[in-house]
């Protein structure tokens, strides 16, 4: 009898434990579409094509992204012409050349610590050596140095794991057909790992997209009425736009943050998206 | 001939690549050498133990105040918000997904929870702004347009994927004899998370919940758009407060001179929330390296 009633009250355990979790999901999905349908509800109706082509403007209705569009395209572009060479050759470096040695265990341990740094801290560090030490001022070229080393050990710990996969017969053929360490990364490793260190790019530059408070520290401007024409023009970004008519008061202005929101979530789910579907490619075309 | 042309190649390639990776080194000497010169500057007019005991911080104003207090309060309640809400939502999903859930639910449900993650921190603060606070208005008469609580709770919601994700990897990396030795012994499926289950995958778990409330400390666009601007030396979570990170960007955004010490109290300030992350990093290698459990 006894022993009934234990086994019965953890039954209940179990059950009310189910219950209670499969509330915390649903609750988790529900403020995820609550989320989305707030802001398409109060953003949709501000998509027109004036709101892609008009310069930022004192009256919201007038109001548009385009030099704020530019300005981010621009500033990912740079950034990953910058992060990329330099995160995939050092993690080569790292998982082909020195995988024993004690210099590439000190960046290993580095590359976990800066993983862990708040963004707005990579923003004071962009202030200070690139604004102002290397003088290129609120540039676009200042931003994409910052978030070049923002997005870098994403680039690197995404680079590493694709090279990782690559079996090791694969390495031994090249060396055994007289190949030198160099032409057998380069021609053998690089191409069996380059769909996975293409999708490691493209969710960093998704990353990179959204940032915005290390990019109000190196001086972004909020209003920019101009297009920039080269990498030291000032510059401004969609997500820095967004922040800035979210703290309007009119109302006319929260409708504008919507939209814009919804062109970023855009951008945002686009990248994601293609990141996942070359994932699976890859995974589907290349079984080692 | 050639062949020593081609061992120079070599070599010069083996050079350029370790100066590669000497960038990810130079960028954590950089920050350290950027807050620390800039904070020794302001340390060398404010005394360091007004920094920590003054119980008001007005940099910008007429009659200066130089105690991070209020920021840190600030900073920690928000955070303590956020975990309130994350760690016992992203366990609970976590054991759910990996124990109770069939892997069919699971796989269409976990990369849909990665969304949340993925959503950038200016959507969130929009969010708890336009949103969640009127929401907690009409629940909470008289809570204020900013306060700690709406970014708090949505800050938890952001966190929570890192969690769950983590979590449910660590769980999953038990070896299934665990599980089997465990329903073998007439233990059900909450006993078994519970008992086995949970403290087998402890070190993932903590690792996970250290990184999540890492993330909420470092977090920046959700609480200056909604937390408000006014430091101030509090626990209430129905109160307006400013963060570290609030601060920070109040203070780009300004005019403030620069070289000047008001200037310099974002560099004091950023040291203060490096020092924060970088213990509790330092934290998670400690628990990864001392409590992991090999199965093999």
């Amino acid at each position: 009898m006894i022993k009934r009633i234990k086994t019965n009250k953890a039954r209940i355990k179990d059950q009310l434990f189910k219950y209670f979790a499969m509330l915390c999901t649903g609750l988790c999905l529900l403020v995820l579409a609550l989320l989305l349908i707030d802001i398409i509800s109060k953003g949709i109706g501000r998509i027109n094509w004036s709101f892609f082509s008009n310069l930022p403007s004192r009256h919201f209705d007038e109001s548009g992204i385009y030099t704020a569009l530019i300005g981010m395209v621009s500033l990912l572009f740079l950034t990953v012409l910058i992060a990329m060479p330099i995160g995939i050759m050092a993690a080569i470096y790292l998982q082909e050349y020195g995988t024993k040695n004690r210099f590439a265990r000190i960046v290993e341990i580095n590359i976990a610590n800066l993983a862990g740094v708040p963004s707005v801290i990579y923003g004071i560090l962009g202030l200070q050596i690139f604004v102002r030490i290397a003088g290129f001022g609120n540039s676009i070229l200042a931003g994409a140095l910052t978030l070049a080393l923002l997005i870098m050990p994403i680039v690197i710990v995404a680079t590493r794991e694709a090279i990782k996969a690559v079996p090791n017969s694969l390495r031994e053929a090249s060396f055994g057909m007289g190949a030198t360490k160099w032409q057998t990364t380069r021609n053998v490793v690089i191409p069996a790992a380059w769909g996975g260190i293409l999708t490691g790019v493209i969710l960093s530059v998704s990353r990179a997209i959204g940032e915005t408070a290390p990019l109000i520290v190196v001086g972004a401007l909020v209003y920019v009425p101009f297009i920039p024409e080269g990498p030291l023009d000032q510059y401004t970004t969609l997500p820095i736009q967004i922040f800035n008519w979210t703290s309007r008061p009119q109302q006319g202005f929260i409708t504008n943050a919507a939209a814009g929101i919804i062109v970023l979530l855009a951008f945002t789910f686009l990248l994601n998206g293609i990141a996942i579907w070359l994932r699976n490619r890859w995974n589907n075309k290349v079984k080692f | 001939m050639r062949k020593n042309f081609t061992r120079k190649k070599e070599k010069a390639i083996e050079l350029l690549m370790s100066a590669s990776s000497l960038v990810s080194v130079l960028t954590t000497i950089g920050i350290i050498f950027v807050l620390t010169a800039d904070s020794y500057k302001f340390f060398s007019e404010v005394s360091i133990v007004d920094f920590f005991t003054d119980k008001e911080w007005t940099p910008l104003f007429e009659n200066k105040h130089f105690g991070i207090l209020p920021l840190l309060s600030g900073t920690l309640l928000t955070t303590i918000i956020a975990t309130l809400v994350a760690v016992p939502m992203g366990i609970t999903i976590a054991v759910y997904l990996s124990e109770y859930a069939s892997r069919r639910f699971t796989s269409i449900v976990k990369p849909i929870l990665e969304v949340l993650a993925a959503i950038p921190t200016v959507v969130y603060g929009f969010f708890a702004l336009q949103y969640v606070t009127p929401l907690l208005q009409k629940l909470i008469p008289g809570l204020s347009g900013f306060n700690a609580l709406s970014p708090g709770i949505v800050m938890g919601i952001m966190i929570m994927p890192y969690i769950t994700s983590l979590s449910e990897d660590a769980l999953r990396a038990i070896p299934t004899s665990l599980r089997e030795a465990s329903y073998g012994m007439g233990a059900n499926r909450f006993q078994t998370a519970f008992k086995v289950m949970i403290p087998a995958a402890s070190s993932g778990i903590i690792v996970s919940v250290i990184l999540a409330i890492s993330r909420a400390l470092g977090e920046t666009m959700i609480v200056a758009i909604a937390a408000g601007q006014e430091p101030k030396l509090t626990l209430n979570p129905l109160e307006s407060v400013e963060t570290i990170t609030t601060y920070i960007i109040q203070v780009s955004m300004g005019d403030v001179p620069q070289d000047s010490l008001e200037y310099r109290t974002i560099f004091a300030a950023g040291l203060v929330l490096f020092l924060f992350t970088f213990i509790l990093n330092n934290i998670s290698f400690w628990v990864i390296k001392r409590f992991r459990q090999q199965y093999d």
